[in-house]
């Protein structure tokens, strides 16, 4: 099929990457199959970091609480670019491409930095806050010699902005002026759960990351994959703290880009087939030697206890017993990618509510009881299929299409959104 | 002088996550040679241990009530609470021992821990706080060995009955990013 651009990512800016050199063919049964090359092609990559990256939709780049006071920066990224998260003394945010307007150096070099303005340190320009270039070192040179020319002006060169929008202490930034307002991005049910989880004053009780050796898409598909989610992860299954047999659902967001998956746990109604399909999540019965691991408490009235959501292409909330985490992934090449954790609580937490959170952070990130398989299982994706990139996945576990399912998690629905969204944006139709 | 600077940081650091944070640190000298022997041993033990893949006996060198914690330097710079593992007594640490072993999915590896020299304080009541630096590389089933964590360790160690063991052990890896996953204790 062509790999021209939608209508949607024509208006997106930055280089515009080379059409793909052999066309893609998406297989004919659609979204219930996923042609393995996307995941190993560089020139596919390359046409992602345009066509989604620098196309039109909201990017996540940091926490609101990275950014609280006016002179706080904070380092990101936008896909592979650099850019650079500000607060200015009007408290306005700014989010800038991190590339000197002179020579192209990182302006910024550390990931939090306080400071009243930015400056370059190769020949020491400096840029306020708002990227507006302030001074030139030397402009009218030394002793009457040397400097800019006359015609030099300061309006034209300054660190090359992005579209900021924040919601719930969540910074976005888009580069398209074609992107829709964030609030229509994310839609009502996405944005109502969104509240739900972090619509109140927030706390960083914790930051780290890992680097996973996959595709960026294959973390994508593993986050809102509710099908391995109780099979893989033992920790899970063993103590009952998210099981497929618990009430539970599948919300997707209208364009199907985003995702909700819910389980409540006092719902828990032990179906057989955990231990008839004799699954590797089902053998471990111990108990806790530590069951202080798991004290939690019940934080809301809706009997929700474990979720995880996603927001298009890079944001995954999770919120499972107590434990509240933002983690969103970074790509460093198409078989590399880097995954944030922010573990969050509330300010209005004690000190025994952020105790429990505290504890059941063992239970996600690099070394997550619960968690730390993903770290690994894409990869192995990732080594099976690269030397066969005419094959494709399989994806029909609860259907062929991408619907939402608000009586079952034994479903890849989710999975299957994100390739719809990703074959309207990438043109792959 | 800088080094009694150095000492009462490193004490700080130290007594932050003691069970009685009402002690004050008067650890001014270092020890007599054959504690500071016997304190370096179980160091070296403890290393021995993980990278033999003794991992039954780990929790052994902790305390009942000890604690085991591994965070980054940013998250201590920060003053974050969560860093990457938290075992609180030794119950915890069973738990990710079996966890380890019957429950997480990983590929085989193995760790192989450097250690360097600790320097090591005594206290008034008899237990002792230090503080060494380590690197771990760490031995895929490919066959890539390759640095897999560098950082220090802030130790809190206590004498059971003649027996020397951890009331906490603090290690404090320096990057923020692990590599592929953490499962075995550092």
């Amino acid at each position: 099929m062509s790999a021209t651009p939608s209508a949607s990512t024509a208006h997106s800016t930055g280089p515009v990457s080379a059409p793909l050199s052999a066309p893609l063919d998406w297989p004919a049964e659609g979204v219930a199959r996923v042609p393995f090359r996307v995941f190993s092609d560089p020139e596919i990559y390359a046409q992602e970091q345009e066509r989604i990256f620098r196309g039109p939709i909201w990017n996540f780049v940091c926490m609101e609480a990275d950014v609280a006071q006016p002179g706080d920066i904070r380092t990101a990224w936008v896909g592979e670019t650099p850019v650079v998260v500000t607060r200015d003394h009007d408290q306005k945010l700014h989010v800038m491409i991190n590339r000197c307007a002179h020579k192209g150096a990182l302006v910024c070099l550390k990931q939090r930095d306080k400071q009243d303005s930015l400056t370059c340190v190769y020949h020491a320009w400096n840029y306020g806050l708002d990227g507006q270039l302030k001074t030139v070192a030397f402009r009218h040179g030394l002793k009457g010699k040397g400097g800019m020319p006359e015609d030099f002006d300061s309006t034209k060169h300054r660190l090359q902005p992005l579209r900021v929008a924040t919601f719930c202490g969540l910074v976005f930034a888009t580069f398209s002026d074609q992107t829709e307002p964030l609030d229509q991005y994310l839609g009502a049910p996405m944005s109502k759960f969104l509240e739900r989880n972090l619509g109140r004053p927030l706390k960083i009780l914790g930051v780290h990351s890992q680097m996973i050796h996959n595709n960026w898409k294959l973390y994508a598909e593993n986050v809102r994959d509710s099908y391995h989610a109780t099979l893989l992860h033992t920790f899970y299954t063993t103590f009952k703290v998210n099981r497929l047999d618990m009430d539970g659902g599948i919300i997707l967001s209208d364009k199907k880009w985003h995702h909700i998956s819910y389980a409540k746990r006092a719902t828990l109604d032990q179906a057989g087939e955990y231990k008839n399909a004799n699954v590797h999540s089902a053998k471990f019965e111990s108990n806790l030697a530590g069951p202080e691991l798991l004290k939690a408490w019940d934080e809301f009235e809706d009997g929700i206890t474990h979720s995880i959501q996603t927001v298009f292409p890079t944001l995954v909330v999770h919120f499972t017993l107590n434990s509240l985490a933002v983690r969103y992934f970074v790509p460093r090449g198409v078989d590399k990618t880097e995954l944030f954790w922010v573990f969050l609580g509330y300010e209005r937490d004690d000190a025994a509510q952020e105790k429990m959170r505290v504890m059941q952070g063992n239970l996600t990130g690099a070394a997550g009881l619960v968690s730390l398989e993903d770290g690994c299982i894409n990869e192995f994706v990732q080594r099976g299929s690269t030397t066969s990139p005419d094959k494709r996945a399989f994806i029909e576990m609860g259907g062929k299409v991408a619907e939402s399912n608000e009586s079952s998690r034994a479903t890849e629905a989710s999975v299957r959104g994100f390739w719809h969204g990703y074959r309207n944006i990438m043109g792959f139709n | 002088m800088a080094f009694g600077t150095a000492t009462a940081t490193l004490w700080d650091s130290i007594k932050r996550t003691m069970s009685t944070p009402s002690v004050t640190a008067h650890a001014t000298h270092a020890v007599d040679a054959n504690t500071h022997h016997r304190i370096s041993t179980l160091f070296t033990q403890y290393a021995h241990c993980l990278d033999d893949d003794r991992t039954d006996d780990w929790p052994g060198f902790f305390t009942a009530d000890g604690l085991y914690q591994i965070t980054t330097r940013e998250n201590e710079a920060a003053g974050y609470p969560i860093g990457l593992m938290r075992c609180e007594g030794r119950g915890m640490m069973e738990d990710r021992m079996l966890a380890l072993k019957i429950a997480n999915i990983y590929e085989p590896q193995h760790a192989c821990h450097l250690l360097g020299p600790a320097e090591i304080h005594p206290h008034t009541d008899g237990s002792y706080h230090a503080r060494s630096n380590f690197s771990v590389f760490r031995t895929m089933q490919s066959g890539d060995a390759s640095l897999f964590a560098t950082g220090k360790y802030l130790d809190h160690v206590v004498n059971e009955n003649g027996q020397l063991r951890f009331q906490s052990r603090r290690v404090i890896i320096d990057s923020r990013c692990i590599d592929v996953l953490l499962v075995l204790p550092l």
